[in-house]
């Protein structure tokens, strides 16, 4: 393993993928990504530190394309004999591919990166007992907020990760980027029964975590939903939680990626110029916010982000489109390649998606609402919800709105609609923007007539 | 993949600095992944990944670092970083590490001794075979993987294993398309073994019946909301089970007090119908390891005797503390990651009753072909699963198909609600269990049952 400083050398990444594709043949193009990354976890359980995980890791992918056909290799090492190996398996892997006129790498399309501070020396230098310190004193807070409250997890966590791309078509970047992050897991006992909360905040350097908000949000949300009931079935308006619609965006961002457009798997698909969303609705990704918890200079094959906007006063713009998809699509991309990291290859999605916010807080949108429920949190979003077919049924906690005041708070009972009919649905948008550790940020918003399945 | 020597000095370098316990854990994993989408292979991967992981214990204190070299050096600097990591115990000294368990590998034959022509073949019958089960599939993408992981695992209690772990896996997912919009079918196979895995199935009745979901969720109406009973198709429902208490059942949630199941061993915690095992050495199953990810053998453990709650999931550092064995259930995703409590292969003993009389007997309901995934909070034992296959039950007959959507219900008083069990048994789909950022394969299984109320999170009224 190469010697990995914190921070690393953004430079020999960059050496290294341009020592694979100065070696792409005439009939080739060739894409190097090459990653190193490491993170650091700490977990505390009353008082002491319950595991201290240091890792870093490291790693290549090449992808090969020769006449519309191909081929991809991945190893978790940069070890010289290794990324020999790749770039040999990768060439392997061609012949087995079909043809396919639109496959092809990045090319340069001359939009300019917009600058961004992604790297905070501070973080680096965070020393181990400070971040330690943080944890623990994340649960001292957590505890003291609420006599009933005890910890399940208390944890710090941060990571950093640096990568380069460069492909035989001229792409040529490098990225460099730290953060960090705590999250607290509180149980509420009274009796026999315990509800559990959870709270978080992230930042990219130290100072910028707010212990304080993420002990009060798990305190709040467990305490609340002591003695909760399940609620009568029936068809109500809904208030969504931050966090939920966070959620709820970043599904809606899944049915405007390009590729699922282009092979036939969106429900939007020939939609542009349709009004799919209430009036009002503007939904955008743009990466180039810096106040982004996703915010990047390029995407995952290379090119600039850019601001995108996909949905405008609830009609649709564009979609969120890779080299590929765009080929395919006839459309130009949009920086939206994503890609998990070297392992795999970059796909089409939307990377730091927001609402334009409204004018209302949470408090003036339940007020709004008569006969509700405030939905604090979602689960079997990954079960439940069918982004092809658009059917949407979710698991639920949360508490009833009455005469637009909160009442009792709920819990086991679903929530379903159609992601077609919640878009068009939307009644307000909070002002209470939330950047979360997401690819979406998160804001209050009402939701009319959605069906709650209790007793 | 590393000496014995080596492995002895790293655990005793990580010891040197009074530390209670230390582990070397090492693999060296070979994949190849193909997929199918849109008419295409769309790619072909061959991936590498080769590491270790070294954990250490002090007091309650563990400390973790992993390196992707396993050369002696870099193995004794992880080794430094996670000693410095865990600090200070008792101090323990090394037992001498017994001789390596003997390997088992199922494989029979081996996949990468298969050329990469066959398994991109085994794709394109299942495209053809989706495509020509009905003009309404507009799409089909299908997935080819295997791997084979050689893994060593050694601690300071004089465990010394080595294993070779290969498994195949086959998906095929459809889109239909018709005047009430698209739906999707979806259908798996994977097993802990080799290539001749492809022996037992055929990937195109695969892509038939993933079709024919797709196809015959086009006519579904509306799914019911609110309570009622639900009847669940033998094989697909053991995700309930994982789910409703096989999480709440892990010995982690147990001592933090995060479980329903906390201080139930002796109690009726389910309907006496039931019998609950994980059983990590179950044939070819996608759970099964010979031994588990801290060098432990794999073993039958009973669970919910009679709905009798008879013991919980132990890891290695759950068992230290409560001074007993290991029940063989500590996993981790790789070398990057700390092993925890996981299930292998859970599942429901058989019942008496007869899978058609389940359904006659009940008047109105749910019928659930196949579910999904799920998940729950075991602090609440509240839990959902999603209903990718169901049909109404109309008085006492299976009736119209039903479109997408969760189930919710409490682990513990579901568990009561079961009231009627089959004698049929089939174990279901591979799955992944995702728990803290790590997933690992398990199997899961059941007869067919009925639960007598469970909330279907549906829009009709």
């Amino acid at each position: 393993m190469t010697d990995v400083r914190a921070g690393g050398d953004a430079d020999h990444l960059a050496s290294l993928a341009s020592s694979v594709i100065s070696r792409a043949r005439p009939d080739e193009q060739v894409e190097a990504y090459v990653a190193q990354g490491g993170e650091t976890e700490v977990r505390v359980y009353k008082g002491d530190v319950e595991h201290f995980v240091s890792a870093q890791s490291e790693g290549i992918g090449i992808r090969v394309i020769v006449d519309g056909r191909t081929g991809f290799a991945y190893a978790g090492t940069l070890a010289a004999d290794a990324i020999e190996e790749v770039l040999a398996e990768a060439r392997d892997n061609v012949a087995y591919g079909t043809v396919d006129d639109h496959a092809a790498l990045a090319m340069p399309d001359g939009v300019a990166v917009t600058p961004q501070s992604l790297w905070s020396d501070d973080l680096a230098e965070l020393a181990t007992e400070d971040k330690i310190e943080l944890a623990k004193e994340l649960e001292r807070l957590t505890v003291a907020g609420d006599p009933r409250i005890r910890i399940d997890d208390a944890n710090y966590a941060d990571g950093w990760s640096i990568t380069a791309t460069a492909t035989s078509t001229g792409v040529d970047t490098t990225s460099r980027e730290n953060g960090c992050y705590v999250t607290v897991s509180a149980l509420a006992d009274e009796g026999d029964e315990t509800q559990s909360g959870y709270g978080y905040s992230v930042g990219r350097r130290p100072d910028e975590i707010d212990l304080d908000k993420a002990a009060t949000l798990a305190v709040e949300r467990a305490t609340r939903l002591l003695g909760a009931t399940k609620p009568p079935s029936g068809r109500v308006d809904i208030v969504l939680d931050p966090m939920v619609t966070a959620s709820f965006l970043s599904l809606i961002g899944g049915t405007l990626s390009g590729e699922a457009v282009v092979k036939g798997r969106s429900l939007f698909r020939e939609r542009i110029g349709d009004q799919i969303a209430a009036p009002g609705m503007t939904l955008v990704d743009d990466p180039t916010n810096p106040e982004a918890y996703t915010a990047s200079e390029t995407d995952g094959e290379g090119l600039a982000t850019r601001r995108n906007v996909l949905i405008a006063d609830g009609t649709l713009q564009q979609f969120c489109h890779s080299t590929y998809s765009a080929r395919r699509a006839g459309a130009t991309p949009t920086g939206n390649g994503v890609r998990g990291g070297f392992a795999g290859t970059p796909g089409a999605g939307a990377i730091a998606l927001s609402l334009v916010p409204g004018h209302l807080d949470q408090e003036a949108l339940i007020a709004m609402v008569d006969d509700g429920v405030l939905i604090q949190s979602v689960t079997g979003l990954h079960s439940g919800v069918n982004p092809v077919s658009g059917d949407f049924s979710a698991g639920a906690s949360g508490l009833l709105v009455k005469g637009g005041t909160l009442a009792g708070p709920v819990r086991e009972f679903t929530i379903a609609s159609t992601l077609q009919r919640m878009l068009l649905d939307v009644a307000a948008i909070g002002s209470d923007i939330d950047w979360l550790p997401s690819n979406a940020a998160g804001m209050s918003l009402v939701i009319r007539d959605v069906t709650v399945s209790g007793t | 993949m590393i000496d014995t020597d080596v492995v002895e000095r790293v655990l005793a370098s990580a010891l040197a600095h009074g530390a209670d316990f230390a582990e070397i854990y090492a693999e060296d994993k070979r994949s190849t992944s193909a997929g199918y989408d849109d008419g295409r292979v769309e790619q072909l991967t061959s991936g590498r990944d080769r590491g270790a992981g070294i954990r250490v214990i002090a007091g309650e204190r563990t400390g973790f670092a992993h390196t992707a070299d396993l050369t002696a050096d870099a193995l004794l600097h992880a080794a430094g970083v996670a000693a410095a990591a865990a600090g200070k115990g008792s101090g323990a000294r090394a037992t001498a590490l017994g001789p390596p368990s003997a390997s088992s590998d199922r494989a029979v034959v081996i996949p990468d001794g298969i050329g990469k022509d066959r398994k991109v073949a085994l794709l394109a019958r299942a495209d053809e075979a989706a495509r020509a089960a009905g003009s309404e599939i507009v799409q089909v993408s299908a997935g080819y993987g295997d791997s084979r992981k050689h893994v060593l695992v050694a601690n300071t209690d004089g465990v010394l294993a080595t294993d070779t772990q290969t498994r195949v896996l086959f998906r095929v997912s459809t889109v239909a398309s018709g005047d009430s919009g698209m739906q999707t079918g979806y259908e798996s196979f994977g097993r802990t073994g080799g290539f001749e895995a492809f022996d037992q199935v055929d990937v195109a009745d695969m892509a038939a019946t993933a079709a024919q979901r797709a196809i015959t969720k086009l006519g579904a109406r509306p799914t019911p909301s609110g309570s009622m009973p639900v009847v669940i198709a033998k094989g697909t429902g053991g995700v309930l089970f994982h789910e409703a208490c096989g999480h709440g059942l892990e010995a982690d949630h147990i001592a933090k007090g995060a479980s329903v199941y906390a201080g139930k061993v002796g109690e009726l915690v389910a309907s006496p119908l039931v019998t609950l095992v994980d059983d990590g050495t179950m044939g070819d199953e996608w759970g099964t390891l010979a031994i588990d990810d801290e060098g432990n053998p794999t073993r039958r453990n009973v669970l919910i005797k009679d709905g009798v709650l008879t013991d919980y999931m132990w890891d290695l550092l759950r068992a230290r503390k409560d001074a007993r064995r290991s029940s063989g259930n500590g996993r981790r995703q790789s070398y990057r990651h700390l092993p925890m409590v996981r299930m292998t292969n859970t599942f429901v003993l058989a019942g008496n009753d007869d899978p058609d009389d389940i359904i006659a007997t009940t008047a109105n309901g749910v019928y659930v072909k196949m579910l999904g995934g799920g998940s729950v909070n075991t602090a609440t034992g509240d839990f959902v699963f999603g209903m990718t296959e169901a049909y109404l039950i109309e008085n006492g007959r299976i009736t119209e198909p039903l479109r997408e959507g969760n189930l919710i219900g409490n682990g513990p008083q579901v568990l009561r609600d079961i009231d009627m069990l089959g004698d049929d048994f089939a174990m279901g789909s591979p799955g992944t269990c995702g728990k803290d950022g790590q997933g690992v394969p398990v199997g899961t299984g059941q007869p067919t049952l009925r639960v007598a109320a469970l909330t279907v999170g549906g829009t009709a009224a």
